[in-house]
């Protein structure tokens, strides 16, 4: 483990000399436990625990599941009522993984504007943050294929609009389409794949979310300043940084402790508020419901999808261009791709300098706005598809696009930074006026 | 900075057109009482008893409720009946809808009485939907702007949903290709093919005599199929007691913890 310097594992006793020297995996779990970790992250960065905990959760709930439900159409909704009827604590264990999702995105959603915020993609953490962004993705086809298990009305209708998005890529379209229901529409064979991969996936993010640990395990830890710790010696590694454990591991504890209180009094007392009643209504395919709603966590993608419409000067232009290879919904479908490309792609977009955004005065504007925009996209992607919303969609996905293609390489250019600390050690003290070098301890 | 003014103005308009929307979409509910709502709402027995009884007299003529195990209508908690008289009402319910339950059909093919084990039968003659989790797909709330905001406070509204559609009714009737339509103001599209005669005033015969108006009747079969739906709510909110409790024990202490841990490095004396 290169990087900040810092105490490694010696092993002391027969056994343990003996172990170390045919697999070092004590030096692993204390260079992991012990890492210098710099001593003013904020509450942002309590997210990291709290999703590692809801992975964990779901794949156990998830487990005990898989145990008692039946992937075939004609069974599966009346599988779930058997786990809310007759399994043993089955309704807990439903309802928690129910709502787990919910946190889980909720909690990946702070996390990546934190990083937005704090700069937490720039170099040299560009690889953690692409191994994040594909932990995202990974979440949200994990998290699509999950709601369909139920079969539900809307399991049922999401499946077979959000598998149309890949049947409109032009040539092929069609094909992946067929490859990925098993079929020309949504029928058992969907359901069958679709509960093979929810059970594969979380196994697939857990690996990735390994790699994300190491990666920013190698780099070190952003922090609030952005200043990176400083490695010139251990003693002035020391100066900047705690070990992980017990400061962060109880902090991290800590938030973990309210935020399970909050979600478990969710679960227990209104178990199925973020999820839609037309999911209580068996899947249908001779009766499409009256709006097609996606999950809380998609609303905002599924609103870019949306934006790009026949009308849009950009789309008619697209299919000009391409001579009509581009239509609209594909267009919208590439859109809602690249409002995630274009995240991923930060590191190499943003040209600013600094990294921290508290130190960026123009820049702060311009993520509240992106913050707002988020919200004003979601809050879109839930309402019925009016003028008004078409018209708010599309300015909301035009600022998206805008935020990262145009003013984060800009404002790097124009943007003039405020004074930024020399130390960790200097904006910790400043924060607490202790110790330092400035100011002795006492 | 002008980009974000006109995307605040362009919000502030979408926000104010949007409950025009609202309030095409969604006719305003209004929020029953029931005895289960809130942390601590418990059902009431009598209520499920008489709500199976409009059930079984009324409602069961058209609509199945097959995912409702008849043994859970001894579960505590629920109607809470007798081992006997579950035996007796089962054996007393009639299959209306023969064909769709081959199942309780015996070697001979034809219907064999029920048992305590056996689920409510599927009734599909005359496409009402099942019931069995009735009250968990529909909202009576949604607002404001379809946030779902409100239903912090009132709930997602499932019985009073119910409650609404059975009150709902304007009196006017159409025939839609032979078939005779209800205009109901709740339910979407403005006409149900559920007649208004289904449930009036003095329809059942409560043994505990209990009030049988036609609004009594309808909150009684509401909370009924809530408890069809959520058999568990009771159970489930008592585990959400007593988890909340420990867990802010458990939040207090690792609050405790970590401020005396972190206190040297932040210049505080530890106490």
């Amino acid at each position: 483990m290169a990087g900040i310097p810092h105490d490694h594992y010696e092993p002391k006793s027969g056994f343990e000399k003996w172990l170390h020297k045919r697999l070092p995996i004590v030096g692993l779990l204390y260079d992991t436990l012990m890492i210098p970790t710099p001593k003013n992250l904020n509450w942002m960065w309590i997210w990291g625990i709290v999703l590692t905990f809801c992975l964990i959760l779901q794949i156990a709930t998830g487990i005990v599941l898989a145990m008692h439900y039946t992937p075939n159409t004609g069974l599966a909704f009346a599988s779930v009522e058997h786990i809310m009827r007759d399994v043993r604590g089955g309704d807990m264990i439903r309802y928690m993984h129910m709502n787990g999702a919910t946190l889980f995105f909720i909690a990946v959603y702070l996390h990546i504007f934190r990083g937005l915020y704090y700069g937490s993609y720039k170099a040299p953490r560009e690889v953690t943050w692409i191994i994040g962004m594909l932990i995202y993705l990974a979440m949200m086809a994990t998290a699509f294929m999950g709601y369909v298990l139920p079969w539900g009305q809307m399991s049922f209708w999401g499946a077979t609009v959000i598998t149309g998005l890949f049947g409109a890529i032009p040539g092929v379209g069609p094909t992946i389409q067929a490859w990925l229901l098993g079929g020309p529409a949504v029928t058992n064979a969907t359901l069958n794949r679709f509960f093979s991969l929810h059970y594969l996936l979380p196994f697939v993010i857990a690996a990735l979310v390994a790699v994300h640990i190491w990666a920013f395990h190698s780099t070190g830890n952003n922090n609030p300043t952005g200043v990176e710790v400083r490695r010139t010696s251990k003693a002035d590694a020391e100066k900047d940084t705690v070990p992980f454990w017990p400061y962060f591991v109880l902090k991290d504890l800590f938030a973990l402790a309210l935020i399970f209180t909050i979600f478990f009094a969710i679960v227990s007392y209104m178990p199925n508020y973020f999820g839609s009643p037309d999911n209580y209504i068996e899947a249908n395919p001779m009766k499409t419901p009256a709006s097609i709603e996606p999950e809380w966590y998609f609303l905002p993608f599924y609103a870019i999808l949306r934006a790009f419409t026949q009308d849009v000067w950009v789309v008619q232009l697209a299919h000009f261009v391409t001579f009509g290879l581009v239509d609209a919904k594909f267009f919208g479908v590439l859109a809602m791709f690249g409002a995630i490309a274009v995240m991923a792609l930060a590191p190499w977009l943003d040209t600013s300098s600094v990294r921290s955004g508290k130190y960026r005065p123009m820049f702060k504007w311009w993520f509240a706005l992106l913050v707002i925009d988020f919200v004003v996209l979601m809050w879109c992607g839930s309402q019925f598809p009016t003028a008004i919303i078409g018209w708010v969609s599309l300015i909301a996905a035009t600022y998206w696009f805008a935020y990262f293609l145009i003013i984060l390489p800009l404002l790097g250019v124009i943007e003039k930074p405020t004074k930024i600390p020399a130390t960790i050690e200097d904006d910790f003290n400043a924060h607490y006026g202790t110790g330092g070098s400035a100011h002795p301890a006492e | 900075m002008i980009r974000k003014l006109i995307l605040t103005a362009l919000a502030t308009v979408a926000f104010t057109a949007g409950s025009s929307f609202a309030q095409e979409v969604d006719p305003v509910i209004k929020d029953v009482p029931f005895s289960f709502d809130g942390p601590f709402g418990t059902y009431d027995q009598h209520q499920l008893q008489r709500g199976l009884q409009v059930y079984t007299e009324v409602c069961s003529a058209c609509h199945g409720m097959k995912l409702v195990a008849i043994r859970t209508l001894g579960d505590v908690g629920g109607p809470h009946l007798a081992a006997d008289q579950v035996k007796a009402y089962a054996a007393a319910f009639p299959v209306n809808d023969t064909a769709s339950n081959p199942q309780y059909n015996d070697a001979s093919g034809k219907t064999r009485a029920l048992t305590p084990n056996d689920n409510f039968p599927a009734n599909n003659m005359m496409g009402a939907p099942d019931m069995s989790v009735l009250a968990k797909a529909r909202a009576a709330f949604h607002g404001p702007y379809k946030l779902g905001i409100n239903q912090l406070i009132h709930g997602i509204g499932g019985p009073q949903y119910i409650v609404a559609i059975l009150e709902g009714y304007t009196g006017k009737t159409k025939d839609v290709a032979g078939n005779t339509v209800y205009e109901n103001d709740i339910f979407p599209g403005g006409w149900i093919q559920m007649p208004n005669t289904v449930l009036s005033d003095g329809q059942v015969t409560f043994a505990d005599g209990a009030p049988n108006d036609k609004l009594s009747e309808a909150k009684d079969v509401a909370a009924f199929l809530m408890w069809a739906a959520e058999p568990k709510m009771m159970e489930r909110k008592h585990a959400g007691f007593d988890g909340v409790f420990f867990l802010i024990i458990l939040t207090s202490l690792l609050y405790l913890t970590n401020k005396r841990i972190w206190a040297p490095m932040k210049g505080k004396k530890t106490a």
